[in-house]
């Protein structure tokens, strides 16, 4: 009995939902592939939370364009060989209209040849210069470079009238491209390498490779490339030798984690990162401020957890897109391909983006902001 | 000279915290035959309780002593739950069981404590002590001395104590060991009970100087496993001497050749050891048990 009713409603509904003619459009299918959880989980976790938080809250403002979004999401579990497959399940059986993510470059690289041959918009999160140098046609980024952060960094040595660097980088995906580029683009900024030492990720002691770099005569700075708990073994390692050069750490470890781990060792650690670090003490008049105070709110609000970079870029990477569609007038995916390509002047948490032709991440060096902590707390260095 | 010295200090901090971590495998290994690889996640867990516990503002001793209990709670539990259940499976079996328990621990923590990193209070201050221009925390101190300490106490407890050589006789003949009264259930529940306690000391000694998070156990375990095979699986003093070298191999090979080859060089090391000599170093007998 009861199931006949309910075949009933089905066919009622059915005719109803006929007899009134797209009034209620298909939804927007966003897509998208996240580390939500393994090693790479710090960074993809909060990707999933933003864009989960994010969804909601556009389509509880009316949709874009008038019709909802609905956000499809798989977890890769961390491991970039998964990113593949996931993306054809994205592009095949759920036909979405975008894909985001690529919480790691690895995974970015695998799902790079299906979005190329299935012609559909890709708006990476993860960092190597790789995936838009050079330029693929249907693919962007949001986060920064590991080269704009060499070259943040030795642009900030120049000022303090360094020349001489040691390098420590982790033997992790992250710290080993970060090497790379560091090496690559020394040379042009004037910069000397004169330590190049590795330590690994899981290492609980890195004095011997610290010794070694006290040891050598002229080194002015040291920099540390890695991402998590790595580098605050690290900090906290220099404290111990009681090393006084300069310390410098990528836009890896920009979170509030980082600080809590090494204590009084991060005092006076200099880092680029992007401004939502310091979403507090920018100045009012910085054109970021609304955006990021916005996020940082919004995000701790609702998952009574720090903001980190990370989440951010998910959160550029969706509101890139949005914005796309709203100027196209249509999700059609070559129209909304061109309207990416041609975002300018939009403010995200990452930086002021300008797209073009040649540049599928928009962002230059001023996205960067150099800061410094201090009474362990991050502040603005310049 | 001071850069030897550094380095010297360095390597034994490293490997104290290896060999704490090399006696939970031996532990286990004696008094079963079995390579417990959840091990690691012992350790891990006894960090982390740690952690949590003085960051909800519990004073430090009163953590590191729940921390302690507790993971040894869990030791008894996965012995009751995931091995007692196969004990009559081979041994090849029960390791890999032991794999499936790292991974619902991890899996566990991970879900309830959170993925990021936590950070407990050195013992004694972070201030270093300096010895021939050289620097040593305090805290890898209280790792060698109580390493030290817990050697000792196991040399008595498997030299002295009835239970102590009740384990011994139930690894060396299970049968012969039922025979003469010793009851071989309660010998394997105290065995993991004890290694899970020994892996929580390890954990919360390590955890300042090394920080901790859900995924600490798996490199842990790997070298304490490591620093066993390479001492003399089942030997105390293996595991020490195993654990030590390996950490000084380490940072020799990180302060005087290139931190590119650290990792690679104590297992090329390993892989040298156990071709000229199967047992170890310091193992008695051949290993027919594995």
């Amino acid at each position: 009995m009861q199931k006949v009713v309910k075949t009933a409603l089905a066919a009622l509904s059915f005719t109803a939902m006929a007899a009134v003619p797209a009034l209620a459009a298909d939804p927007i299918k966003i897509g998208s592939v996240l580390s939500a959880t393994g090693p790479a989980a710090f960074l993809g976790d909060p990707e999933a939370k933003t864009l989960q938080l994010y969804v909601e809250k556009l389509n509880a403002a009316g949709g874009v364009a008038g019709r909802k979004l609905e956000l499809v999401t798989y977890d890769d579990g961390s491991d970039a060989a998964k990113a593949n497959g996931f993306a054809k399940r994205l592009i095949e059986d759920d036909k979405v209209d975008v894909i985001l993510g690529g919480t790691t470059t690895g995974a970015t690289m695998g799902m790079v040849p299906l979005v190329e041959k299935a012609e559909i918009p890709f708006i990476s999160l993860a960092g190597a210069v790789v995936i838009v140098e050079p330029v693929k046609k249907w693919v962007f980024k949001t986060p920064h470079t590991d080269r704009m952060a060499a070259e943040k960094i030795f642009a900030d040595m120049k000022k303090r009238g360094m020349t001489k660097l040691a390098l420590l980088s982790e033997t992790s995906g992250f710290g080993q491209s970060g090497r790379k580029e560091t090496i690559a683009s020394a040379a042009k900024a004037g910069i000397e390498i004169v330590a190049d030492e590795t330590y690994g990720p899981k290492d609980t002691d890195v004095t011997a490779q610290l010794t070694k770099i006290k040891g050598i005569a002229g080194a002015q700075a040291i920099l540390v490339f890695g991402l998590g708990q790595g580098p605050a073994i690290v900090t906290k390692n220099i404290a111990q030798l009681g090393i006084k050069l300069p310390h410098y750490e990528s836009h890896g470890v920009a979170s509030e984690e980082y600080i809590k781990l090494s204590g009084a060792a991060a005092e006076g650690v200099r880092l680029p990162a992007a401004a939502l670090i310091v979403a507090d003490t920018l100045p009012a008049n910085d054109p970021q401020k609304p955006v990021v105070t916005g996020y940082a709110k919004a995000y701790s609000g609702a998952f009574k957890a720090e903001v980190s970079t990370f989440g951010g870029h998910a959160y550029d990477a969706l509101m890139i897109y949005v914005d796309a569609v709203k100027r196209a007038g249509t999700t059609d995916k070559a129209k909304v391909r061109d309207a990416i390509e041609a975002t300018k002047g939009f403010v995200g948490t990452g930086g002021v983006v300008n797209m073009s032709a040649t540049d599928h991440m928009g962002l230059d060096l001023s996205a960067f902001r150099m800061l410094e902590i201090k009474g362990g707390k991050w502040t603005l260095a310049d | 000279m001071s850069q030897f010295l550094q380095l010297l200090f360095s390597g034994l901090t490293v490997g104290a915290t290896y060999a704490l971590a090399a006696l939970g495998f031996s532990m286990i290994y004696n008094a079963s035959g079995v390579i417990n690889f959840a091990q690691g996640e012992f350790i891990m867990l006894g960090g982390m309780v740690a952690a949590v516990l003085t960051a909800a503002g519990i004073p430090l001793p009163l953590a590191v002593l729940a921390a302690i209990v507790v993971v040894a709670l869990v030791g008894l539990l996965v012995e009751k739950l995931a091995i007692e259940p196969a004990r009559d499976a081979d041994i090849t079996s029960i390791i890999i069981i032991t794999i499936g328990v790292s991974m619902i621990v991890r899996g566990v923590v991970e879900v309830t404590l959170g993925k990021g990193g936590r950070a407990l209070p050195h013992f004694s201050g972070e201030t270093p002590i300096a010895i021939g221009g050289a620097t040593l925390l305090p805290q890898s101190l209280w790792v060698m001395a109580v390493t030290a300490v817990v050697v000792a106490a196991l040399a008595l407890f498997f030299g002295r104590t009835r239970v102590g050589k009740g384990i011994l006789a139930t690894a060396h003949n299970r049968l012969a060991a039922q025979l003469v009264g010793v009851d071989v259930k309660k010998v394997l529940l105290a065995s993991f009970g004890l290694a899970a306690a020994l892996g929580a000391v390890g954990g919360v000694l390590i955890a300042p100087i090394a920080t901790t998070s859900y995924d600490a156990g798996l490199m842990l375990g790997l070298k304490g496993f490591v620093a066993a095979t390479f001492g003399g699986l089942g030997s105390g003093v293996g595991a020490i001497a195993g654990g030590l070298l390996l950490g000084l191999i380490e940072t020799m090979t990180a302060g005087y050749l290139s931190s590119s080859y650290k990792d690679a060089v104590p297992f090329v090391l390993v892989l040298v050891i156990l071709v000229v000599r199967p047992r170890g170093l310091f193992g008695l007998g051949p290993s027919e048990r594995v």
